[in-house]
């Protein structure tokens, strides 16, 4: 089995208003296809891991690599580039843009990569929007959904470029318990009909449960993985 | 592919704040159209201040000054070469007014490719006779097709033709204010003595006005012969030469060489009128100061406004870096807003510019100093269009320019965890 992401003795230090390591040491290995949940209380530091893993934290110690390419001193630009093309993001809040249709949303991270033509990542698009039960909604506006279509929508993003893993911090945290069901559903048929590597931060027990494997962090380290 | 992307998320997030864009682009056009009616106004004002005495001053007058010889004749004497002299109260004497051989001299004038035109004058000092009073006044003998081509001399006279006064024997164009004085209309016969106490009746066939009041009430014009026979002098005497040159600014340098060739006196354009440039530039820099403050002001209400945008997007800007779009794409976004927004105010500011120079052009203005101006006069310049124009564009691409970077720089990090 291969390894889509490695952390190797990752800290990390918050400095204001007084310096607090939040992270220590923190290493371990991430196999394609995998499902994996992160717990921890609140403050474990586990949403500070995932930002450091998805490349947009770039103040750290230790060594990040992604698909064998260690992320240490690339540029800013080249990392955009990285999480462009090998990692889907779903957020607590869904962050779709209210300017563009629902169609539109899911298509601009697959138009940045250029690397299929625009008919192309639009019907891509829509084959994603079907996956995830919503491609009637495809030519609303992103504002016209409900809270639960929403996030499916984020989902539809996160997975228009075929990322190498799916990164998300507390995708349910703001559904009700339905949506939640439903978003949860969604991560298992992923993981398990198409073998997408998944890693989700949560402070839902119940979800994590059902996962594949679980690593549970205290005080900037993992005590269980 | 990512250009194009880039320039679609730019003009979604255009559309979506039209209010916004709408007053930020309304700043650039109210200052683009300031500045060019600003500028054509000012350049028109110029213009038509600058031709009143431009136009009707040739750019090298060639003439005898009345002086005393340097060389006296004490100096050129032998007996007397080993002394100091002292003369004093020298006075000129046998010195002619007249141009010698001065049709010589136009011959040549003509075949100088520096030289777009020649006009001899005759200046006659006379007494008008107003029943028992004289008054003094001056008649300039002027070859009438010569005048108007080089001084557009048709463009003064008012009342009358201009070309009667060739055609008509014996006839006089009376400045305005002259003829009031006189109570002449065209058709009368006035009566001028002249300082030899000769006295000659000229019928008027035409009024002018100059714009210069004092020159209207003394001057009036007669053809070169009628001066000639005024003064009794023959069809050769002639006291000015007037040049008109292809290139102004040549005209002291050539002026010198004429005077030196021919063994004349010359007085240029430059050295007779220096305070008119001096005024056109000074009006022309305020016109700029004024258009570029302007500019200026609008180019802060684009800054303000990119920044509102930027603080209600910063969702937006996270989404699209944490989803793989650069600083450098975000930067471009915002710079392409801001030269939307330039570009469309400054064309319309351009458009508005032109349209409100020719209502300006259409409103009239009666002077009695500039009788052929019937409306404000406007320089439709295409230069102040095309400066316009760049200059929206530089303001706004500065005004764009703090923000996007901004924007730039913003850390996803911080505002998706911030939620």
């Amino acid at each position: 089995m291969s390894i889509v992401l490695q952390a190797k003795g990752i800290s990390k230090n918050f400095h204001d208003p007084i310096t607090i390591q939040v992270l220590k040491d923190v290493s371990f290995e991430i196999n394609r296809g995998e499902f994996v949940s992160v717990i921890g209380k609140s403050g474990c530091g586990k949403s500070t891991l995932l930002y450091i893993l998805s490349t947009m934290d770039t103040d750290y110690e230790g060594d990040l690599l992604i698909d064998g390419v260690p992320m240490r001193n690339k540029k800013e630009g080249e990392l955009a580039l990285v999480r462009n093309e090998k990692i889907g993001f779903v957020f607590q809040f869904h962050y779709l843009l209210n300017e563009f249709s629902v169609l539109r949303n899911v298509m601009l991270p697959g138009l940045k990569l250029g690397k299929y033509s625009e008919q192309e990542v639009e019907h891509r698009a829509m084959e994603k929007l079907r996956i995830l039960g919503i491609d009637n909604e495809a030519h609303k506006m992103a504002n016209q959904l409900s809270g639960g279509q929403k996030q499916r929508v984020a989902i539809a993003r996160a997975l228009i470029n075929d990322p190498l893993i799916i990164m998300g911090d507390e995708p349910t945290g703001n559904l009700d318990k339905k949506n939640s069901q439903i978003v949860f559903d969604i991560f298992n048929e992923l993981a398990h009909e198409f073998k997408q590597t998944l890693l989700i931060v949560t402070h839902d027990n119940e979800f994590a449960q059902s996962t594949d494997r679980i690593i549970e962090m205290e005080d900037g380290r993992i005590i269980r993985m | 592919m990512n250009t194009k992307l880039i320039f679609t998320i730019a003009k979604s997030l255009l559309v979506a704040r039209w209010r916004q864009t709408l007053v930020a682009a309304i700043g650039v056009t109210f200052s683009i159209a300031m500045f060019i009616t600003l500028l054509g106004f000012m350049t028109g004002l110029n213009d038509l201040l600058d031709g009143l005495i431009l136009n009707r001053t040739p750019h090298i007058k060639l003439y005898n000054e009345l002086k005393a010889t340097p060389n006296q004749p004490i100096a050129i004497s032998d007996k007397f070469k080993n002394h100091y002299n002292f003369i004093h109260s020298v006075k000129p004497s046998g010195t002619r007014a007249e141009i010698y051989n001065y049709g010589a001299i136009i011959d040549a004038l003509k075949n100088d490719k520096r030289v777009f035109g020649v006009a001899p004058k005759l200046v006659a000092q006379v007494f008008y006779n107003v029943g028992a009073i004289d008054v003094t006044g001056v008649i300039n003998g002027i070859d009438v097709e010569a005048e108007n081509k080089l001084f557009y001399f048709q463009d003064y006279v008012t009342a009358g033709k201009f070309i009667d006064l060739k055609n008509t024997p014996n006839s006089i164009i009376l400045g305005k204010g002259l003829a009031d004085k006189m109570l002449a209309n065209i058709g009368d016969v006035v009566q001028v003595t002249t300082p030899k106490g000769d006295r000659i009746q000229l019928k008027v066939v035409g009024l002018f006005q100059s714009g210069l009041q004092d020159f209207d009430k003394t001057q009036s014009y007669a053809s070169l012969t009628t001066a000639q026979k005024l003064l009794g002098k023959p069809s050769n005497y002639v006291t000015d030469i007037q040049i008109k040159l292809t290139d102004m600014t040549l005209a002291p340098l050539v002026g010198k060489e004429y005077a030196k060739v021919f063994n004349l006196d010359a007085e240029d354009i430059q050295t007779a009128n220096s305070q008119f440039e001096t005024g056109s530039s000074v009006r022309s820099i305020i016109s700029y100061a004024v258009g570029i403050t302007l500019l200026v002001v609008a180019g802060f209400g684009i800054y303000n406004i990119l920044n509102m945008m930027i603080y209600e997007k910063m969702d937006s800007i996270a989404i699209l870096k944490a989803t793989g779009f650069s600083g450098n794409d975000v930067n471009i976004i915002f710079i392409s807003i801001a030269l939307t927004i330039g570009f469309f105010g400054g064309l319309a500011g351009l458009i508005s510019g032109f349209g409100l120079s020719v209502v300006i052009d259409n409103v009239p203005f009666n002077t009695a100093a500039l009788p052929t101006i019937k409306t404000y006069p406007i320089n439709y310049n295409p230069k102040f269009y095309v400066i316009g124009i760049i200059f929206s564009l530089i303001t706004t691409y500065f005004a764009g320019l703090f923000p996007a970077r901004k924007a730039s720089k913003i850390d996803p990090v911080v505002i998706i965890r911030g939620k």
